[in-house]
């Protein structure tokens, strides 16, 4: 028999986590533009510092708006909760900090934003944690590089800029029977399209800056935990699962079960790391989830017609987007992503880099900056911007190319995104034939 | 800390703490396929001001050993058995939920050891509708839906949770996914066939307080009434904005309750 029905994604966008307000019934949501907050008397002092009474401190750890940023999203990805963070790449430092020492090792998809693998590959090395990168196409590979002291596995829902599909039940399944957890950064897709629990994720992040906040206006991240992974269970994690002197001796799974990583990361690694969010960043990525539902059909709606456009042009070499039956991963995408497969992608020119210049450069409706997934359509050239640091061979291992120019597809006319490509494409063209 | 009990493994947080038989004790019971950490912000407070606390994970639950007891009077006497096993006489109890139940014969079958009751989220009876139970018995996604959406007051999905963060429905829904199938069927089984309730009711002789939800549609307040009335002397606090999930929904309040009802100095 059908059960009781929980709310939908639209309502939840709306609404989750906010009651309104109780001092003054304000609808929307208020910026609590405050530090800290003012105590009872000393004893509700100290038991909110001993985690005996729910409630805030110090915005560092925790603040009212910050609260229902990460309650809602918490709601939309199906998690037993979230901790908003300065960035995305915060929020991958937090996941990463919570769970891993020195001397412990990541498994890791090779096709990442070029900020995550500069953090993976280079500045975690120097606090002594290793990344084995490998191809997010061959769930195998991921098996194969994990190492006794493994912790953890992490892939992108959409590989960028390539768009590599992680098949992220295969993936998870590896993961699993090694003990381990999967992370995945989840910022082209958001809970829209996927959401990633439901396929075996164990965490997520976004980099809130992008398709949930989605104007551009406002830089955070968020970390989700599905409650699914079981740390106790696992062996593997004695940050979860013995005393920490750091934190009154407390053995967080003990202490919360299902809500263990998180409340290790709120209060050691906000704590005292410190990337937290602020209140008027909270607010306004509030404003673009609560039309989320509403956005992202329309990203999807207009990416589909600019691909059409482009996989047909003259000047275009190829167009990776696994909507389009010759990506690899069409028939994965179809699965795993039934609404559509975001609007970021790649495509190459022919014509090589002076080619790419032009095409950018000739461009008026996009703009060529360093981001994606805002309501405005976005352009950039990875190997020169993005994905600069990366050698050549990992700039072949991600799919990037000297021709490869990256959109991010907005909610302006269709057509005249068309249009705007179609005179690029031109402008790039006649550098080629003088070429 | 563990315990053995019957020859299995039996688990009880003590909020880090070696039990000290100087204190008084209070144990914690929780409700049906959920485990200690249901009380955790409660817990750890009397843990951490003059109380030794043991809040079980029930035999199936959490760390504790399985398999679960099928009847509310097993369970009673189980709980007796843990203090056996931790070496405290005399204990107060909370209970939440299915942990009222056994509150509830804990204090009628051995009611010198029980030193005051405490339930929150009571009704009695405490039916639980056949097809919940089917659901559960076949272990059903429907059957952790029901539970969760039912054991929340309406608005908990719309609105803020009191600790920072968190998403009360997947909180609950990943306590359920990680339960051994039948675990959950038993524990529902057993309050819904439990008969003696307020036959029971009427053979407690210690300090009891009820604190219920407003707003709770798995055991409204109504459901809880004549039970209040059986028991002398019992107590009675309706927390408005909570569901069923009293310690999660109305942390504060619901432990501001017990500290009135667990502090108050005994009657001569």
């Amino acid at each position: 028999m059908p059960g009781p029905k929980y709310p939908g994604f639209d309502t939840l966008a709306l609404h989750a986590g906010q009651s309104p307000d109780a001092t003054f019934g304000a609808r929307a949501v208020p910026i609590y533009a405050t530090t800290s907050y003012v105590f009872r008397d000393s004893e509700h002092a100290a038991s909110l510092f001993n985690m005996e009474r729910a409630g805030h401190v110090y915005s560092r750890i925790s603040n009212p708006t910050v609260a229902v940023f990460e309650e809602r999203v918490a709601a939309l990805e199906g998690g037993v909760g979230a901790i908003a963070t300065a960035s995305g790449q915060a929020a991958l430092h937090l996941a990463v900090a919570t769970i891993l020492d020195a001397g412990q090792h990541i498994v890791a998809s090779s096709s990442l934003y070029g900020g995550s693998h500069n953090l993976l590959g280079y500045t975690l090395k120097r606090f002594g944690i290793e990344t084995t990168f490998v191809n997010p196409r061959k769930p195998r590979d991921f098996k194969r590089a994990i190492k006794p002291n493994t912790r953890l596995v992490f892939g992108e829902t959409l590989g960028n800029p390539g768009l590599d599909v992680l098949d992220i039940p295969a993936v998870a399944r590896i993961a699993h029977e090694a003990g381990l957890p999967l992370l995945v950064d989840s910022t082209f897709t958001t809970p829209w399209l996927m959401k990633p629990f439901e396929h075996g994720a164990d965490l997520l992040y976004h980099s809130a800056t992008k398709f949930l906040g989605g104007h551009g206006v406002a830089i955070g991240g968020v970390l989700v935990d599905s409650g699914h992974f079981d740390w106790e269970a696992s062996g593997k994690y004695p940050q979860l699962t013995a005393p920490y002197e750091g934190f009154h001796n407390m053995d967080f799974e003990e202490e919360s079960g299902t809500r263990a990583f998180l409340l290790r990361a709120r209060r050691e690694g906000l704590r005292d790391f410190g990337a937290c969010m602020a209140p008027m960043t909270a607010f306004h990525i509030l404003q673009g989830i609560e039309t989320l539902h509403l956005r992202m059909p329309r990203h999807v709606e207009n990416t589909r017609k600019v691909v059409a456009y482009l996989a047909k042009h003259e000047m275009v070499k190829s167009v990776g987007y696994p909507e389009l039956k010759g990506h690899p991963d069409h028939a994965l995408a179809k699965r795993l992503l039934p609404r559509g497969c975001g609007a970021v992608f790649s495509f190459n020119m022919k014509g090589g880099r002076e080619a790419g210049k032009q095409f950018i450069e000739a461009l008026s409706v996009f703009s060529h900056l360093a981001n994606v997934g805002d309501a405005k359509s976005l352009v950039i050239h990875p190997a020169s911007t993005t994905h600069y640091r990366m050698s050549d061979a990992d700039l072949k291992k991600a799919g990037i190319t000297a021709g490869t120019v990256r959109l991010s597809i907005g909610l302006e006319e269709p057509e005249d995104l068309i249009e705007d490509l179609g005179r690029a494409l031109a402008a790039a063209e006649g550098t080629r034939m003088g070429a | 800390m563990d315990f053995s009990v019957d020859g299995k493994q039996a688990f009880a947080y003590t909020a880090a703490h070696a039990l000290d038989r100087a204190k008084p004790t209070i144990v914690f019971v929780h409700g049906a396929g959920l485990d200690h950490s249901w009380f955790g912000l409660q817990s750890r407070y009397f843990g951490h001001h003059g109380f030794n606390v043991l809040a079980v994970d029930l035999p199936g639950h959490g760390r504790s050993e399985g398999p679960p007891l099928a009847s509310i009077e097993a369970l009673a006497d189980w709980v007796l058995r843990l203090l056996d096993a931790a070496k405290i006489e005399r204990a107060s109890i909370v209970g939440h939920s299915m942990g009222t139940l056994i509150t509830l014969e804990c204090a009628a079958r051995h009611a010198k050891r029980v030193e005051r009751v405490a339930f929150l989220g009571i009704a009695v009876p405490m039916k639980v509708s056949p097809a919940f139970l089917e659901a559960a018995r076949k272990n059903e996604q429907t059957a952790f839906d029901m539970d969760t959406i039912w054991g929340h007051a309406p608005q908990v999905p719309l609105g803020g949770n009191p600790n920072p963060g968190m998403w009360m429905y997947g909180d609950t829904l990943a306590r359920l996914a990680r339960l051994a199938p039948g675990v959950l069927y038993a524990g529902l089984k057993a309050c819904s066939d439990y008969a003696a309730g307020l036959e029971s009711a009427a053979k407690v002789r210690c300090p009891a307080l009820l604190v219920l939800g407003h707003r709770d549609q798995m055991t409204p307040p109504k459901g809880a009434r004549k039970l209040a009335a059986a028991i002398p002397g019992a107590r009675t606090v309706v927390l408005p904005p909570s569901g069923h999930s009293l310690m999660a929904e109305a942390p504060d309040a619901t432990l501001d309750a017990l500290i009135g009802f667990l502090r108050e100095p005994m009657a001569a």
